[in-house]
């Protein structure tokens, strides 16, 4: 059975080892433009994010000055309209964008990914029952849908996760389903069906392998999203409790004294734009990296 | 055209059942309990008055059998009542629909005027300082939230500049200057992602037409440059825009949530919200099925539209 793995499109890959791929997609991901920046930004904010502890000035939820100062050397970001130093809430925030971003696609990943390979080896009723289910869910405009799902749950990160997760799950669904379909009818899993191999085993070692590469571009630029959403539920009043720091929450409070001190918003904001773009960045370095027609497309 | 049309409105019916099912699970999930919510606190105590409301509202009876009656109302028109402010769901969605469409035509509007003209300039000039703008735009503007670039808005044109008011909406039938003053800043809010999405599909489609045969035909046979552009490459690259364009609305609605309460502008995304927050369960149903209808009807007439613009969808 591992004759025909290897013999598939991949085998190439497989001859190189993890550390020699992961060099080589990281320089073929440098090379579009602003990829770099992307990678750049997006390893500090993990950086931070899993730093916040040690690298932030002060503690985010403890006031420590008068109310609403402007950005000084003291209080590089200013403080915030309870006396807390905003720097340190913009560091701890990204942890929540980080946890957010990530646990959500990966919730959705999974739901998704497995609703796809299903609907796409099966065919079918199978495909036909479970597409239509996620083609009404992607009926639903995000927000609304996240922030229905959300309440439903109760205030807190982990539900507007699972709220998250949720609503992109068709994303990755219609996706994989996809790619499926068309790997499905390829000569490798033919044979291996024919040598006997079962659905979860052409599903896992065969189709799954072949359908990661749009599956890891979809997901940075879903994690993107996700930022957002979480961000707007927070926005919302949905999203993390007080008084932990999220970028969503302190762009509500900026919102409400934006005439007096409008770096609440500027530098949350930012945080959220630049985390985003980013993101994007390197999803678009990453699309193509991982799909040589689109590499040629664009030396062409 | 006429088989198409109807496979379409076949897979269009068993999705808004689908669409049906999970606005009326999500509700019934919602904390709270609506024959207390319409009561009051007071009321809600005694026991006469609220086995006799759970019963008018059909709460006492099993959920498969309320969802068919709550669906056999809606099927009519009649969506129930709102819990806070007593007026009929249909009255509330009624009023507040008008802003909405508003908001989500101009935002449109203001996405097509600016990404097709800056997506053809990028595309006709690639690598040029103006393609380098427009790409910059056009990854900033995916990047940026409503809800920030709203803020930033705000604090831009009506605190510092005074030009344009912070919030509230002034309808149509007040006139129209004063109206779009009113709905230009939470439009362009709402429209910046939707004109950086369309930019990029004008530029990547038209970059690939222009390399068809055709084109290089029409310039074989001497055409000006702008000449096959407008005449030749411009029609075809704008179809796969359609689309785009098209699966947009659902993000319109999505992004009108947040717009709306920033802008305080009397909407249904504002509605949705303020719903949820009331726990109004049967306005958030007839708000939801509503925009959940609206995008799926959208990305049938997108369908649609894309097979009667390139017969071979149709003929596949």
């Amino acid at each position: 059975m591992a004759a025909i793995t290897s013999e598939g499109p991949r085998s190439g890959y497989r001859e190189r080892s993890l550390g020699a791929r992961f060099l080589g997609l990281i320089s073929q991901i440098l090379k579009t433009r602003g990829a770099g920046f992307g990678l750049a930004v997006v390893l500090l904010v993990i950086f931070l994010a899993a730093t916040a502890d040690w690298v932030a000035p002060y503690d985010p939820n403890v006031p420590r000055g008068s109310v609403l100062l402007q950005p000084s050397g003291t209080y590089w970001f200013g403080t915030d309209h309870l006396g807390r130093d905003l720097l340190s809430r913009v560091i701890f925030g990204s942890r929540v964008a980080v946890e957010a971003g990530l646990v959500s696609v990966g919730f959705a990943l999974t739901l998704g990914v497995t609703i796809g390979l299903v609907a796409g080896y099966w065919g079918g009723w199978v495909d036909d029952v479970l597409m239509r289910l996620v083609d009404a869910i992607w009926s639903f405009p995000t927000l609304v849908l996240a922030l229905a799902i959300a309440f439903s749950l109760g205030q807190g990160l982990i539900n507007a996760m699972i709220a998250i997760g949720v609503v992109f799950t068709p994303a990755f669904a219609r996706l994989v389903r996809g790619q499926a379909l068309s790997v499905r009818e390829r000569d490798f899993v033919t044979a291996a069906r024919v040598l006997g191999a079962g659905p979860s085993r052409i599903m896992l070692r065969h189709i799954w392998p072949n359908v990661i590469g749009p599956i890891i571009v979809q997901s940075s630029l879903m994690v993107a999203q996700a930022i957002i959403v979480e961000a707007a539920l927070s926005f919302l009043g949905l999203g993390v409790e007080p008084p932990q720091a999220s970028w969503g929450s302190m762009l509500r409070t900026g919102y409400q004294y934006m005439e007096r001190a409008p770096w609440l918003s500027l530098f949350p904001g930012a945080a959220i734009f630049i985390t985003v773009l980013s993101l994007n960045l390197l999803g678009d370095g990453l699309r193509l990296a991982l799909d040589p027609r689109l590499r040629e497309r664009g030396s062409a | 055209m006429g088989k198409y049309l109807l496979r379409r409105l076949l897979y269009f019916v068993p999705v808004f059942f689908l669409v049906s099912v999970v606005i009326f699970s999500i509700t019934m999930l919602l904390p709270g309990d609506p024959a207390m919510a319409f009561l009051g606190d007071a009321m809600g105590q005694d026991k006469v008055a609220y086995a006799a409301m759970r019963a008018e509202l059909g709460l006492d009876q099993p959920v498969p059998v309320q969802y068919a009656n709550w669906l056999g109302r809606a099927l009519h028109g009649d969506l129930g009542r709102s819990i806070r402010t007593h007026e009929t769901v249909v009255e509330g969605l009624q009023a507040r629909l008008p802003v909405t469409i508003e908001l989500t035509v101009v935002a449109l509007f203001f996405a097509l005027i600016v990404a097709i003209p800056v997506g053809i300039i990028s595309a006709t000039r690639p690598n040029s300082l103006l393609d380098s703008v427009g790409t910059v735009l056009a990854i900033g503007g995916v990047a940026i939230p409503e809800f920030f670039l709203g803020i930033v808005l705000i604090y831009v044109f009506a605190v510092l500049l005074h030009w344009l008011p912070s919030s509230g909406f002034v309808p149509l039938s007040a006139g129209l200057w004063l109206s779009l003053q009113s709905i230009i800043m939470p439009a362009i809010a709402l429209g910046t992602t939707v004109t950086a999405v369309t930019m990029r599909q004008v530029r990547a489609s038209l970059l690939e037409v222009l390399q068809q045969e055709y084109v290089v035909v029409a310039r074989a046979k001497g055409l000006a440059e702008p000449a096959v552009v407008r005449d030749h490459a411009v029609k075809n690259a704008l179809i796969p825009v359609v689309t785009v364009i098209g699966l947009q609305i659902g993000r319109l609605f999505g992004g009108a949530v947040v717009v709306e309460t920033i802008f305080a502008l009397p909407g249904m995304g504002r509605l949705a919200a303020d719903s949820i927050f009331f726990r109004d369960f049967p306005m958030l149903q007839g708000v939801v099925l509503v925009m959940a209808g609206a995008v799926l009807l959208f990305n049938l007439l997108t369908d649609l539209l894309y097979a009667y613009l390139d017969p071979r969808i149709r003929y596949a």
